[in-house]
């Protein structure tokens, strides 16, 4: 079963990639991605269980705008520190397209990313398997302080006025 | 002087204890090379040549005397007792040991202090006129606009991975001495028709492989609206900016690829799009942050006559060495880093030391460091100038030379560097003793020489008035020289290759050969740079590539 960081918590993954075997349990909630999901959407639309897309660095957040009554989830790829689109896509969909489902970072991603994930969006991260989540979880939290506002609601250079 | 308050200074202590957790784990084992290496270089901790290199943070130049006290120790203690001026108005330490830097970096958040965001794919320090708030030709001060956009790019969620490095400039005179149309941002504060006064946004400037001058890509940004603007330009280059090669992901070869007015179209278009969840402008905030860019408490004073009676020494550092202040009664002084036997930009721990002291005797405390590898006393009253030069004299900090060609910009070269493909502190030296006759210098009068060791020209060599690039050939260092470069207002221009490239010992002969052309040329009152436009290239190259020349 694989564990991820999920609202702040260590939990289970209910979550399946289009691609994995599934592995126990009833796995009705499945991640595909987006080349599949613009390509199957229709046949996907009446399935009944829960639907998440995964978007690749150069994947155009603007394509899904109309798909959130029936996409419950977002995935970005990173493929490590030098891939830095998917903090545009991540703020893109919480601020311009207002989704509010789960936003999930995926691929090659450390715990030195999490402030900054957090803060663009995301409430979720799926890290490679090595990962220590318990000391990853802390590193939400390497600043409690922040200059810019983001959408899980941090300070701004307002607050200075206090 | 901006104060931190103490969400500031909290910021800068988290980030020092999150540094240190990520040189622990790596000193573990726990985080890999390349993993460590982002996160070091976005603290400024280089691996060079002989040991890290670790640049702090100055914003837009200013410091404090007790932060230039806070230099001198730590170079004192972590140091071979000096520290090197760069071109971003930053200071560097050149041996510093790993495992030490975050109790250096504890020391300057002690100082209200960082090296934050120094190095790395991310928005670097951001740089002022280094005559901001003094200057008579000034619209109005850059400077609490610099320090509210650092704010605003400390630490951003969606802009600290992009694609490569972001520098931005902020000037208040048309004169531009901060290189803006060589950023990758420019902001030019500007008064529009009706005489509000906005923002000239310049996008898509560099040096580097690329070099290029900026474009304009709106004449007149509201002052209320620069962090929206600002992030519909970053979003644009951080989506679309290249990640394949490093070479090419810096936002000019995008403004580049697409087209200027393309560009401008996107990020015009981004900006709409976005209105709703721009950052607003911060009033309050702003205020706050200007409130301490108010003058310091000037004496009134009229202008005196400081040069009747004094040597001819004094005079001279007088010229050259001091400018006009918008205030009666005072002057700025720079501080020449670049004596003939310093290495350009090099300050030792005892120097600072005494700076420190000087700056709080005669300049309210502070200094200010140049993106030319200067310092300046901005405040200084008149009928203090010949003391302050007497005790400058004896730091080996007065020579008088300011604007003068030994007044060289210089990276640190082969000697330090390990992007280097030359030496150029030599070579500054082999300039300095060749043109070691001072009149000769004030007879040439104003001259830009720039100098990078390879081509990702920290020196600038491609906007000086004379460029010199360090190039390998097999193993040997080589050296191609560049004419009519220029970073300053509206004449800003990437130099013209001048031909063949010539050997390290024939560097100053060349030098001397461009000069006697202009010598020879120039009309009266004419300064190197416009003889060279009015000639072109031609007659330098004839002179330099002359074959009875090559024989000798």
């Amino acid at each position: 079963m694989r564990r991820l960081i999920k609202q702040r918590e260590i939990v289970v993954d209910e979550w399946r990639h289009a691609d994995e075997d599934a592995h126990g349990g009833p796995h009705r909630a499945l991640i595909l991605p987006f080349a599949r999901w613009k390509e199957e959407k229709d046949r996907w639309w009446l399935w009944d269980g829960r639907l998440g897309v995964r978007l690749g660095p150069t994947d155009p957040v603007a394509a899904l705008e109309q798909d959130f009554l029936r996409v419950s989830l977002v995935a970005i790829e990173f493929g490590g520190l030098a891939e830095g689109r998917g903090y545009s896509q991540a703020q893109l969909l919480r601020k311009r397209y207002k989704f509010t489902g789960e936003l999930r970072a995926v691929g090659k991603i450390q715990r030195d990313q999490l402030f900054f994930m957090a803060r663009c969006g995301f409430d979720a991260f799926e890290m490679p398997e090595t990962t220590k989540l318990e000391e990853a979880l802390l590193s939400i939290d390497d600043f409690s302080v922040a200059y810019q506002g983001a959408p899980d609601a941090g300070l701004s250079l307002e607050r200075r006025a206090v | 002087m901006y104060q931190y308050d103490q969400i500031d200074q909290r910021l800068v202590e988290q980030r020092v204890a999150q540094y240190r957790d990520q040189t622990r784990r790596y000193l573990a084992g726990e985080l890999g090379e390349d993993d460590f290496r982002s996160l070091r270089l976005r603290n400024g901790l280089y691996i060079q040549k002989h040991a890290p290199m670790l640049r702090i943070s100055i914003p837009y130049g200013l410091l404090t005397s007790s932060q230039v006290r806070m230099f001198a120790r730590i170079a004192r203690e972590f140091d071979k007792n000096y520290g090197h001026f760069t071109t971003r108005q930053n200071l560097q330490f050149n041996w510093p040991k790993l495992e030490q830097v975050p109790d250096i970096l504890a020391l300057l958040a002690s100082v209200q202090m960082h090296a934050i965001q120094t190095s790395g794919n991310c928005i670097r320090n951001v740089t002022a006129d280094h005559l901001a708030g003094i200057a008579p030709d000034e619209s109005e001060d850059p400077r609490p606009w610099c320090e509210y956009i650092r704010q605003w790019a400390t630490l951003h969620p969606e802009f600290s991975y992009l694609p490569r490095k972001f520098k931005i400039a902020v000037t208040g005179s048309p004169q531009d001495r901060a290189a803006s149309k060589v950023h990758d941002i420019g902001l030019h504060l500007v008064k529009n028709a009706d005489g509000e006064i906005g923002f000239e946004v310049l996008v898509g400037g560099g040096l580097g492989r690329m070099p290029m001058i900026g474009h304009v890509i709106r004449e007149f940004l509201p002052k209320h609206e620069l962090l929206g603007y600002l992030e519909a330009i970053l979003r644009v280059y951080n989506l679309e900016g290249r990640r394949d090669n490093i070479h090419k992901a810096r936002i000019k070869v995008l403004v580049k690829a697409v087209g200027p007015e393309k560009f401008r179209e996107m990020v015009e278009a981004e900006w709409q799009a976005n209105r709703e969840y721009a950052p607003t402008h911060d009033a309050a905030g702003f205020a706050r942050i200007a409130a301490f860019f108010t003058p310091p408490a000037y004496e009134s004073l009229g202008d005196v006559d400081v040069l009747s009676g004094k040597p001819t020494e004094f005079r001279n550092w007088y010229q050259r060495n001091t400018r006009r202040h918008k205030v009666a009664g005072y002057r700025a002084v720079f501080l020449s880093l670049k004596s003939p036997t310093r290495p350009p930009g090099d300050i030792t721990d005892a120097e600072m030391d005494r700076v420190a002291d000087l700056a709080d005797r005669y300049s309210f405390g502070l200094v200010r460091a140049t993106h030319d590898q200067n310092l300046i006393f901005a405040d200084v009253r008149q009928r203090d100038l010949f003391e302050l030069w007497q005790s400058l004299k004896a730091l080996d900090l007065a020579t008088p030379n300011i604007g003068t060609l030994t007044d060289m910009i210089c990276c640190p070269g082969l000697d330090f560097c390990s992007l280097a493909n030359a030496t150029s502190i030599p070579i500054a030296k082999q300039i300095n003793e060749r043109f070691d006759n001072l009149d000769y210098l004030y007879d040439l009068g104003d001259i830009e020489l720039k100098m990078s060791g390879c081509m990702n020209a920290c020196g600038h060599h491609h906007v000086g008035h004379i460029g010199i690039l360090g190039v390998d050939k097999g193993g040997e260092e080589w050296y191609q020289i560049t004419l009519g470069g220029s970073a300053s207002g509206q004449d800003a221009a990437i130099g013209q290759v001048i031909g063949p490239s010539v050997a390290h010992a024939d560097v100053a002969e060349t030098i001397d050969r461009i000069l006697n052309v202009y010598l020879a040329e120039r009309e009266e009152g004419e300064r190197f740079i416009d003889t060279f436009r009015r000639l072109g290239i031609k007659p330098f190259k004839a002179r330099v590539y002359a074959p009875s020349h090559q024989a000798a």
